[in-house]
């Protein structure tokens, strides 16, 4: 219920609060027009390459059995708590230099493994028996799905370690310990990127290439893409399509969890809700940029982004999912099948 | 179908509408457990809200993902309405003729745009229409009074009278069951065969003479309307418009997993579907509350100088204590569980449109009432 706003509320102040933590803005109070315009391009840039993170879990998942896959975001929200459970046991704060470089990809790949595995079964107990079923009866599996995630997520924040204070409220927001700080760490003409900001492009472009490459050249990428064009064909040529989807989701969970550390490391505090804005925000890009398609995906997360910075600094933050709610609404309906989608023509 | 399951269905119709009718006089008699009248309340309000997604989505294959847009614009519309602090002030049934007005209209500007979208894409643009309407809602809350909701809302009433919860209870299951039979005869109507048609194959409904757009926007006007109908009733309820967060994602789940668990398509299997889910959310889950005794959260025990499994039992212990005792902390895992089980093993619902399933009987002997053999 109050769920959304909840998450809407945690998370818009945190954007806020980033572009605060860059000293240029606090230390000279006053920013030039353009200034200020070019520091919300990174902000949204870096929020947008998160988004378009996830959103390739859910734009490969879709392209394969057109699902819209509504535990993902949820997902992301578990591998999450699991990142602040391995930090908070092996007191990770206290790490510093080669260290804590290495336990943060440590963190990293744990965690994307972690959700690559609870992707892939959840895919095998409540997508693969439904198969042969209606497309509806799969979404309504994957919206009780994300209603399991979500509990499990309220469960989790229950445990009684210090990461999670002590346990004394499930529900309660936790804070997640700042690994990487926000300070500046580079400098382009005017334009300051924070150590966070570098972070997501160190995370978020090696993953999309590695993915491509994935996609295009090997055998499980071509597999992939056969499967997406028709599924029984594929079947025919030899091709285990069960394993395929099975690897699809185990992949796509996998680049939930690199963007959910991620997120967590900007935004310092993450809630068994977080899950529902998340995957929104994830999906609309995903949709934005033509459903199924890779790069459209990430397009559409960057547009998603920027578009949420630039509305929380020239409109108003209240009116920022309005915006993007609209502007998602208007693309649709004149190019229904998203900026980079197929044009589908339908089949008689 | 047959004329004899007809007559069998119009017999067990008639049976639970009178043992559901009859449930507030006797409810008395029963042990305190059974006092559910309130809860019946609800279960019919989310049928209603269920039956109109279904015209939507059940009948013309359109999905919905905001259907909780069109309740908070009816229950917005009715407070406004009705309100004292307005200038409307209309009463109870001209508050409810304004909601369906302006459900109409809000389905209409809804579908009039959206009427090239389509499959996902289309469930997209009404998730987004869903949270456009709450943020904006919220945000004109110089109108909206925001958060606070608009109370208070004037009590239904019949020739001038106030009724009390026994009349309200009725008053409710008989808006319902004139629902019901318009639903039911809208989907056997002309307009309603060519929902079908087109939820079957658009481009051979269009062969056939049906305009597409045309039966699209009914659909929409139809959903729109009902489902503002369904938010002005729970408006009504509570007296006050509530919080325009209520109105959520949740609510558009809610209202599609009743349709969906029911049987999507059929009218039975969403008033059905409406009592499983409503049912599991406000009686089985409180009940399991009070069972267990409210699920008053222990201080965390103390893990200094524990070891080893010690440590570790009591670790759990605590969690257990803090967590896993309270049964509403399960809400969602029951629920989610429900639903996937449901689906994993009885994908097409609860009570599905027969006629979907069954082939027509004989040589097209069906009678001319008869929905799906009609329009297949």
């Amino acid at each position: 219920m109050q769920r959304a706003i909840a998450a809407a509320e945690h998370l818009v102040p945190c954007i806020l609060a980033r572009a605060e933590a860059v000293p240029g803005f606090a230390a000279d109070g006053m920013l030039s027009a353009q200034e200020v315009f070019s520091q919300q391009l990174v902000t949204g840039l870096s929020n947008g390459m998160i988004i378009a993170l996830i959103a390739i879990g859910y734009t490969m998942v879709y392209g394969i059995i057109e699902l819209i896959n509504f535990a993902h975001g949820d997902l992301c929200m578990l591998g999450a708590y699991f990142a602040l459970t391995a930090a908070g046991a092996l007191g990770m704060e206290a790490w510093s230099g080669a260290g804590g470089a290495a336990g943060l990809v440590a963190l990293l790949v744990a965690t994307a493994c972690f959700c690559g595995a609870l992707n892939w079964s959840i895919n095998r107990l409540a997508y693969r028996p439904l198969r042969k079923a209606s497309k509806l009866s799969l979404l309504v599996s994957a919206i009780g799905a994300s209603f399991v995630l979500v509990n499990l997520g309220l469960f989790w924040g229950g445990l009684p370690m210090d990461a999670f204070a002590g346990g004394t409220s499930a529900a309660a927001p936790k804070s997640f310990p700042a690994l990487v700080s926000a300070l500046p760490a580079a400098q382009v003409g005017d334009v300051v990127f924070s150590r966070t900001d570098l972070l997501v492009l160190c995370v978020t472009v090696p993953l999309m290439v590695g993915l491509t490459v994935l996609v295009r050249f090997t055998r499980l990428g071509k597999a992939m893409r056969a499967v997406a064009q028709n599924p029984t064909a594929a079947a025919l040529m030899g091709i285990d399509v069960e394993r395929v989807i099975g690897a699809t989701f185990a992949i796509g969970g996998a680049l939930g969890g690199f963007a959910t550390v991620v997120y967590s490391l900007c935004n310092q505090t993450i809630s068994f809700q977080m899950g529902y804005r998340m995957g929104m925000d994830a999906f609309i890009a995903a949709v934005l940029g033509g459903i199924g398609n890779l790069p459209g995906a990430v397009l559409g997360g960057i547009l998603i982004g920027v578009t949420r910075s630039m509305s929380d600094q020239y409109v108003e933050a209240r009116w920022t999912n309005t915006v993007v709610f609209g502007i998602l609404i208007l693309i649709l309906v004149f190019r229904p099948s998203g900026l980079l989608g197929a044009r589908l023509r339908e089949k008689v | 179908m047959t004329m004899e399951t007809a007559a069998r269905r119009l017999t067990t119709s008639t049976l639970v509408l009178a043992a559901v009718a009859a449930f507030p006089l006797v409810e008395g008699l029963l042990p305190d457990a059974w006092h559910l009248s309130d809860q019946l309340c609800d279960v019919f309000v989310f049928a209603l809200l269920g039956l109109a997604l279904n015209v939507l989505t059940g009948f013309t294959g359109l999905l919905n993902l905001g259907v909780a847009a069109f309740a908070a614009i009816g229950a917005y519309t009715f407070a406004i309405a009705t309100c004292e602090i307005y200038p409307f002030q209309l009463g109870f049934w001209g508050g409810l003729a304004a909601t369906l007005a302006v459900g109409v209209l809000s389905g209409l500007a809804l579908g009039a745009p959206t009427l090239r979208v389509r499959g996902d894409y289309l469930a997209i643009v009404t998730l987004g229409f869903g949270e456009i309407v709450k943020d904006v809602l919220v945000n004109l809350d110089g109108i909206t009074k925001g958060t606070q909701g608009i109370n208070p809302l004037p009590a239904p009433g019949i020739l001038g009278h106030e009724l009390g919860p026994r009349g309200q209870y009725w008053l409710l299951l008989a808006i319902l069951v004139l629902v019901v039979v318009g639903v039911r005869s809208l989907e056997r109507s002309r307009v309603g065969r060519a929902w079908l048609s087109i939820r079957e194959d658009e481009l051979a409904s269009r062969a056939m003479g049906i305009r597409p757009d045309r039966a699209k926007m009914q659909a929409f006007a139809a959903t729109a309307a009902l489902a503002a109908l369904a938010g002005a009733l729970m408006a009504s309820r509570l007296s006050s418009s509530g919080e325009p967060g209520n109105y959520d994602f949740q609510m558009s789940v809610l209202a599609l997993c009743i349709v969906i668990v029911g049987g999507i398509g059929s009218v039975r299997g969403t008033l059905l579907g409406a009592a499983v889910m409503v049912g599991m959310n406000s009686v089985v889950l409180v009940k399991l509350t009070e069972l267990v005794g409210g699920g008053d959260a222990a201080p965390p025990a103390s893990l200094e100088g524990l070891h080893g499994l010690d440590r570790a039992w009591h670790f759990l212990g605590a969690w257990a204590r803090n967590v896993l005792v309270s049964p509403t902390n399960w809400k969602f895992l029951l629920f989610g569980l429900a639903l996937i089980l449901m689906m994993v093993f009885r994908p097409q619902g609860i009570l599905p449109p027969t006629e979907v399933h069954e082939p027509p009987p004989g040589d097209g002997e069906s009678p001319p009432g008869a929905p799906r053999g009609a329009s297949a």
